[in-house]
């Protein structure tokens, strides 16, 4: 390690790496209703999905986690995602192939894609 | 390289590891593989967290849910209902949070909430073991900036300005220190660390050792530049195994990335650093004898001046800084000497690190600004003390400390006000005293712990502290008198004004301050020949009071002396005689007929 530089790359590395363990507000989180029957639902692929696509844009600031149970069972499988500064937005009725549309769109760039939402299927 | 969503921390200290932590770490790893999860989540080692005594402890992130007593049973259940399934097991959370059934946040936990982590920020947040997550949290940023932006006479400033006094005990300012050695000519100084920590139930600097090396590796390395030093020792004790590796492999570390040895940032400093090892004497914790010790000869004190910022190790000019100090440096260089300076009081910036102790719900490592009201340490951050007991005391700062009394608990604690109410901050030690614990007898715990520990080169220390012992001893033995008690005062006086280091300077404090406050605990021994705490054996009588004795005879049945007889249904008699005071009986009446006394 010579340089400043150096340092600074490898520390914003290592920081995207440890992303998991921040708690601040900068920080986008996804959560996948992973109780039995989001799981019964499919919600095991939609998180793999999730992580796969946050994973494969090299995405920093953004948590994939599970939770229990929603309280909606008919419309899982289900997934919340919290953008700091703005309402949670419920996505139902989710699998894999949603996926990609969330994550570019949302996550990406701060457009909640309406039609998965839970107010569309109400 | 795979998304991971959840990191598994496991506390690696030394409670958590005596307590089974490597277990709960291989049961992680194989329950995770058999739940296909090994991906996506991963196990951390980390430092200690603070709660001890409630370990095993982990963290489950990114959800931050704190674990207690985690065994590796419970592991199975961890990783299937709260890693795949998102649902906390609530039943092992740890239980302080107003609301337990939700999933607390570990600083949510009334514990954590008011501590302001500085110096043990890393500590039970980053894997001690792995430098890249040092350097993730700002590790090397403090290091790199005062070596490419700053002159040693800035870094002396910024220390300066921040306040930030010795944590080893004697509270000097550190800038003012790393001044004197600055100012002192000469090409070859040091730049050293004290790790010896002797206290009695002290391990702030064991903790920040095993949960954040780094941290202490890279403030020795900074201390060098500024003072002009170009090699350091760290000077730990040999009992603290798991510190003394985890320095060794982040020294390894820190040479492998340059960030020690030559040349450091492509600049003309270098700076290198080596572990002494200790043998645990108290006294080669006190600054002369360490460095004494580290030239390797016998750890013995010696007269100052000179002082060691201008004679230090091998006649050198060296600083000697505690872990403590050193773990706060970094912080300081990163974030400005006025946000430090902006924590605490007038006269006490920052915050330190107690080791809490002795009769509190939770004992542990806590680290609280100066001047936070002993009360809020006390009730809040530690919990209360245990079975509805009274409050009485706590004895801050070990065998060179005092007590604060029960009526001093709204104290702001800060190196002002302890020395103005006669007590002290010393290391750091916060033992928690209830109406059980004898003042009497705690003195003469202290005592005994300096006796042991007196070098023997300077008579006042060797003979004097060793006749107070004595005189403790026949006290709480219902043998002492009323002179004994001005004798105390008297020895204290002269043992104080001419010891030769701090060690016997200062092992009367326990006696002097609570002799101040508990005088009357004194008095009941010599006149009374009573222990108002019932906690010296020699005074305590256990009596049956005839009116409540139902005569169940279940009392002399359990006594293991025979010295209780009586008719069934008429009550029993104790005879003191044969009484050995082991206070069966006591617990045993369902009457509450036995009293001491
Ligand atoms: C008997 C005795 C034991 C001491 N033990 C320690 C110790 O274990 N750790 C420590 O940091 N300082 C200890 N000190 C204080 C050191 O002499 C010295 O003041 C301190 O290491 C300076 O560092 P600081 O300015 O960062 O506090 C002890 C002092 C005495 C008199
Ligand atoms: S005061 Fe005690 S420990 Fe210190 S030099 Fe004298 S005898 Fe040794
Ligand atoms: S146990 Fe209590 S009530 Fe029973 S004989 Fe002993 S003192 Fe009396
Ligand atoms: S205190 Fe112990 S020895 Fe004494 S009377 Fe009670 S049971 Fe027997
Ligand atoms: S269990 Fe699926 S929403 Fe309740
Ligand atoms: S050693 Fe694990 S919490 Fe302190």
């Amino acid at each position: 390690m010579k340089s400043l530089e150096e340092l600074k790359a490898l520390r914003e590395q290592m920081q995207s790496k440890m992303n998991v363990r921040k708690d601040d507000n900068e920080t986008i989180r996804v959560v996948v209703g992973m109780a039995t029957c989001g799981i019964a639902a499919g919600a095991r692929p939609v998180l793999n999905a999730f992580m796969e696509e946050v994973n494969k844009r090299g995405l920093k600031n953004v948590q994939v986690t599970q939770t229990g149970c929603i309280g909606v069972c008919r419309l899982e499988p289900i997934v919340e995602v919290f953008v700091p500064g703005q309402e949670k937005v419920t996505y139902v009725k989710m699998n894999a192939e949603k996926v990609p549309a969330i994550v570019a769109q949302h996550i990406v760039n701060k457009q909640v894609v309406t039609d998965y939402t839970i107010g569309a299927a109400e | 390289m795979n998304f991971v969503r959840a990191h598994v921390l496991v506390c690696t200290g030394t409670g958590c590891s005596s307590a089974g932590a490597d277990g709960i770490i291989s049961a992680f790893e194989e329950q995770l593989k058999k739940n296909g999860l090994d991906e996506e989540v991963r196990v951390v080692k980390t430092g200690c967290l603070g709660l001890c005594a409630k370990g095993p402890n982990v963290v489950v992130y990114p959800e931050g849910v704190y674990y207690n007593y985690v065994s590796a049973e419970d592991v199975p259940e961890i990783v299937e209902e709260h890693l795949l399934k998102g649902r906390p097991v609530t039943r092992l959370i740890h239980g302080d949070a107003e609301d337990a059934s939700k999933a607390t946040n570990l600083t949510d936990t009334a514990f954590y909430k008011d501590q302001v982590r500085i110096a043990l920020r890393n500590c039970g947040v980053i894997n001690p073991e792995d430098i890249d997550e040092y350097i993730a949290y700002d590790g090397y940023a403090a290091l790199a900036k005062v070596l490419t932006e700053m002159t040693p006479q800035q870094v002396i400033d910024e220390i300066k300005a921040s306040g930030l006094k010795g944590r080893g005990g004697a509270g000097f300012p550190t800038g003012l220190k790393w001044q004197f050695a600055a100012n002192s000519p000469g090409p070859v100084k040091y730049a050293c660390c004290n790790a010896d920590e002797g206290d009695p139930g002290a391990f702030m600097d064991r903790s920040v050792l095993e949960g954040d090396p780094h941290s202490v590796l890279e403030a020795m390395t900074i201390a060098g530049y500024a003072i002009g030093a170009t090699e350091g020792y760290i000077y730990v004790r040999a009992e603290y195994p798991i510190a003394v590796e985890r320095l060794k492999k982040a020294l390894e570390q820190s040479h492998e990335y340059g960030f020690l040895g030559k040349n450091i940032f492509g600049t003309d400093f270098s700076f290198d650093i080596g572990i002494r090892l200790g043998s645990g004497a108290f006294v080669c914790g006190e600054e002369t004898a360490l460095m004494v010790s580290i030239e390797g000869k016998r750890g013995e004190p010696r007269c100052r001046p000179p002082y060691p910022a201008v004679k230090g190790l091998f006649g050198k000019p060296t600083i000697l800084n505690n872990v403590e100090t050193y773990a706060n440096v970094c912080w300081i260089i990163n974030h400005g000497a006025e946000a430090y300076a902006a924590l605490g009081t007038e006269g006490s910036k920052g915050t330190k690190v107690f080791a809490l102790g002795g009769k509190i719900n939770n004992t542990g490592l806590v680290e609280i600004p100066m001047g936070t009201p002993l009360r809020q340490i006390i009730e809040e951050i530690g919990g209360g003390v245990p079975n509805g007991k009274k409050f009485k005391a706590v004895q801050t700062g070990g065998p060179s400390g005092a007590c604060i009394p029960a009526s001093q608990i709204d104290v702001p604690i800060d190196y002002e006000n302890l020395t103005r109410i006669g007590a002290m901050m010393g290391s750091g030690g916060m033992i928690v005293l209830d109406e059980d614990d004898c003042m009497v007898d705690i003195a003469k715990f202290f005592l005994q712990f300096t006796v042991d520990e007196s070098c023997g080169k300077c008579s006042p220390c060797r003979i004097g502290i060793k006749r107070m012992y004595d005189i403790l001893d026949r006290i709480t033995a219902g043998q002492g008198t009323l002179e004994d008690l001005d004798t105390l005062e008297e020895l204290a006086a002269h043992i104080k004004g001419n010891a030769l280091c701090g060690l016997g300077q200062t092992a009367p404090n326990p006696v002097l301050s609570t002799l101040k406050n508990f005088k009357d605990e004194y008095v009941a021994h010599v006149v009374e020949k009573r222990c108002p705490a019932g906690s010296c054996k020699a005074l305590l009588n256990y009596t049956i009071d005839p009116a409540k004795c139902k005569g169940c005879s279940a009392c002399s049945r359990v006594c293991p002396a025979d010295a209780i007889s009586g008719v069934v249904r008429s009550p029993f008699v104790i005879d003191q005689s044969k009484c050995i005071k082991c206070g069966s009986c006591m617990e045993k009446c369902k009457f509450g007929a036995i009293s001491k006394g």
